[in-house]
């Protein structure tokens, strides 16, 4: 196959790829995107497998080949979408693992070989490198393998400062060095990036998650598309720089929404955890295993502070006096798998001619859509989910709110509270509903260590306190 | 050199072709999309492919098969999940009997 003929298919799958990613801006159209992108990657696969001359590496390619494939139908099926972050954590991994591999193998074997292919290579190792190490330090964190708080090493920031320069230096060194080298030099390359991703990933919080992994799902399409400059092969090109923007664009959007620079999420922010904004405001009982959250739940339950405002008498009147409810889910709703209880909270207020709608803050969650995706799953119509900016107005209009595992998100002490971590960060006005239930483990700040003024005593808020299923329960018998 | 040039502006091109249109994407579906770009990473196993096919030793073969495992994962439970994941959103009136 010509190289003019390549070209000009790899520029129409490319097209095509753009054109499945066009289709998932509208709900209706997005499992047809998905389709017509798997189409042109399965395409790109097999004009790849003919224009390759395999040779006896064909074996080799095959059980390559069918191995991933029974994996991933394993994995495909057996996923639950609670686990959704870490597999795409997992996924950016194996990712950044196979680019660099691939930038490995153009050192070893690839000639001739140019500057420009020796450096992009190098380029790629690095990225590759610490693009696997971080995520599968993320994935393990995200699958509670490892602790969820952010660990700092003594000299964490200097180990780090010095893991970057080692893999700019050699980064540098590569091309000047002679190709007999080139795989020692790599192979260098690979620790540091190693290094580098292990110690970046570690420092950071369950909150902070968001943001890691979308960075982490931008550098894996980054490596792809360095690696295809050493290989000179331009759909990996084209098709790892969308990656890499997507990525990128999520992780502007996941900062924006939590206050929060990229520097600081990088460098700065674990050595003072007081200065982490939990955006997902799930209560601090998050941060233990789900298993222990629900298991002292119920000893908690009945401890409602006996000047805590409204009682729970009240419920079955503020349910049904509410004409429009909108609810606002965040982490503690996961944590508890209580996403089936909402869908059944959902049915009976609708039943009851209500108004309903939810309200999404974007970094509620471990990763970005992470709550529309739980609400989906038990069947709940994704008309009803509202991103903050179009339901924020509706709030005052309102006449209940009920918040179940929410707390920085909708924390009014971000718009006033000035100096502290979340002071700026745009909220959920909840508090401008003319009632509120608030469904959380406990009366504790959140994850930004911010005091909630909504958990003062108050006439117009109504705390459950407990695991967000039992609370649910208690709505559900009260209607 | 004209090749490499070419390499460069496509990667810049395509950058911004993407940011434009992954901007539209309404943050409603921002997960699947997330593993919807997993399975498009999963691209680099054109290249694992090309390089495991050069002639090299047993050692170097057996890192290729790596590399094409952890791709081949990435593309086909990509693209699989992100399917699982928007056949479940449904609004108004298409709920239909089909599930996951």
């Amino acid at each position: 196959m010509s190289d003019t003929l390549y070209y000009l298919i790899s520029a129409l799958l490319s097209l095509g790829v753009l054109y499945g990613i066009r289709l998932m801006s509208q709900v209706r159209t997005a499992a047809l995107g998905n389709r017509v992108s798997a189409l042109c990657m399965l395409a790109a696969i097999v004009i790849t497998l003919y224009r390759t001359q395999l040779g006896d590496s064909l074996v080799y390619i095959i059980i390559g080949l069918l191995a991933g494939t029974l994996i991933s139908i394993f994995m495909t099926i057996k996923v639950r979408m609670i686990q959704m972050p870490q597999m795409v954590g997992l996924l950016n991994g194996l990712g950044g693992l196979s680019s660099a591999l691939a930038a490995l193998l153009t050192l070893a074997l690839k000639r001739p070989l140019g500057g420009f292919e020796v450096t992009t290579s190098g380029l790629a190792l690095a990225v590759g490198a610490l693009t696997f190490s971080g995520s599968m330090v993320a994935a393990l964190k995200l699958h509670g393998k490892l602790s969820q708080k952010p660990v700092v090493y003594p000299g964490h920031r200097w180990l780090s400062a010095f893991a970057a320069l080692v893999m700019l230096a050699l980064i540098v060194l590569l091309p000047l060095t002679a190709l007999s080298r080139a795989l020692a030099l790599g192979l260098l390359t690979v620790a540091a990036g190693l290094l580098f991703g292990w110690l970046f990933a570690i420092r950071v919080g369950g909150a902070d998650m968001p943001i890691t992994i979308s960075l982490l799902n931008s550098t894996s399409g980054v490596a792809a598309a360095i690696a295809g400059m050493a290989l000179g092969d331009i759909l990996l090109v084209a098709v790892g720089g969308i990656v890499g923007s997507s990525g990128l664009l999520l992780t502007q959007i996941m900062c924006r929404a939590m206050n929060r620079s990229l520097p600081q999420v990088l460098f700065g922010g674990a050595a003072q955890p007081q200065a982490r904004p939990e955006a997902s405001a799930a209560p601090p009982a998050v941060e233990t295993a789900p298993e222990v959250a629900q298991a002292e739940a119920p000893a908690q339950e009945q401890a409602v502070p006996q000047d805590a405002g409204p009682s729970q008498e009240d419920l079955p009147a503020w349910l049904t006096q509410a004409q429009s409810v909108i609810i606002i889910p965040g982490y503690g709703m996961a944590v508890s798998q209580a996403q089936e209880k909402v869908k059944q909270l959902l049915d009976r207020l609708q039943s009851a001619g209500k108004k309903v709608r939810f309200a999404i803050h974007p970094v509620a969650g471990r990763m970005p859509g992470h709550m529309n995706v739980l609400l989906a799953e038990v069947d709940i119509d994704y008309e009803l989910l509202c991103e903050m900016d179009d339901i924020n107005p509706d709030f005052a209009g309102t006449d209940l709110a009920i918040i179940i595992g929410a707390n920085d998100v909708v924390n009014p002490a971000a718009n006033t509270a000035q100096g502290t971590p979340i002071y700026g960060m745009p909220i959920l006005d909840a508090a401008q509903a003319g009632r509120l239930i608030i469904c959380n483990f406990d009366t504790q700040p959140g994850y930004a260590g911010v005091d909630n003024p909504l958990y003062q005593p108050q006439a117009k808020v109504m705390l459950l306190l407990g695991d967000a299923k039992d609370s649910l329960d208690t709505m559900l018998a009260s209607l | 050199m004209s090749n490499q040039i070419i390499l460069v502006l496509v990667f810049i091109a395509a950058t911004l072709l993407g940011y434009k249109l992954i901007h539209a994407v309404p943050s409603l579906l921002h997960t699947p999309l997330m593993s919807g770009m997993n399975a498009l990473s999963g691209i680099t196993l054109l290249g694992i492919i090309a390089v495991t096919a050069l002639p090299g030793s047993t050692l170097a073969r057996l890192a290729g098969l790596v590399g094409i495992i952890a791709a081949v994962i990435n593309v086909v439970s990509g693209f699989g999940v992100t399917d699982r994941m928007l056949r479940m959103f449904r609004g108004g009136h298409e709920h239909t009997g089909e599930d996951t």
